[in-house]
């Protein structure tokens, strides 16, 4: 019974990040495509966990940290560069 | 059923919930018209469907083995705070680089914010 909505849970992520891959490919924008990157990466994050669960270990806990700040990261430069062109500001004042 | 039984089955049945919200939130990511409500899709929603998955896999391994994982309810933490704010910064950098609203959208309130203070 557990195993079975854990497999299903499994799935319905499958599909989601399949579906996230489409939007990648298709998205007419650059933040379209930035989205569905961020979308994939947390639901990574979510699956990992699962996977944690069926595997009947911890050693996997990590990952989901170290995922989760990369993605946030990724988004947070892909935004700054979208934004203004460039990811790393400097001042100019002298 | 014993009690670490019912205890792996809600962390179970919380992550069946938030593989169902996943799936209603991509459909949201593919169908919808434009950047800023396809945004409302993935922000919002995903970040339910993860923060459901993550609860479940504390309650799972909080009533299997009673372990109570420091690390996942940090990843909970992180989760939590940094999904909107990643949402908000993409939106905001998009209509900032003037990517166009859908068709069937009404009106642009930000525009006149935007522009009159730049006269």
């Amino acid at each position: 019974m557990i195993k079975t909505m854990l497999t299903i849970a499994l799935i319905s992520f499958a599909i989601t990040i399949a579906i996230a891959t489409v939007r990648i490919i298709l998205g007419p924008s650059m933040p379209d495509r930035v989205i569905a990157l961020d979308m994939i990466g947390v639901n990574l994050i979510a699956s990992i966990a699962v996977i944690s669960i069926m595997l009947k270990t911890r050693a996997y806990l990590e990952v989901i940290l170290i995922l989760g700040i990369l993605s946030f990261i990724g988004t947070i430069a892909f935004s700054k560069y979208i934004e203004r062109g460039v990811i790393i500001e400097r001042k100019r004042s002298r | 059923m014993s009690g670490s039984e019912v205890g792996e089955f809600v962390g179970a049945l919380f992550i069946l919930t938030g593989g169902i919200a996943s799936v209603i939130s991509v459909f949201g990511l593919i169908r919808l018209p434009d950047v800023y409500t396809r945004s409302h899709a993935a922000t919002k929603s995903s970040t339910l469907a993860v923060l459901l998955t993550l609860s479940g896999t504390f309650i799972y391994f909080w009533a299997s083995e009673g372990f109570l994982s420091v690390r996942l309810l940090l990843g909970i933490v992180f989760v939590f705070l940094t999904a909107p704010v990643a949402g908000h910064l993409i939106v905001r950098a998009a209509y900032r680089s003037k990517v166009k609203l859908a068709d069937i959208s009404t009106e642009d309130e930000l525009y006149e914010v935007l522009h009159k203070k730049n006269e």
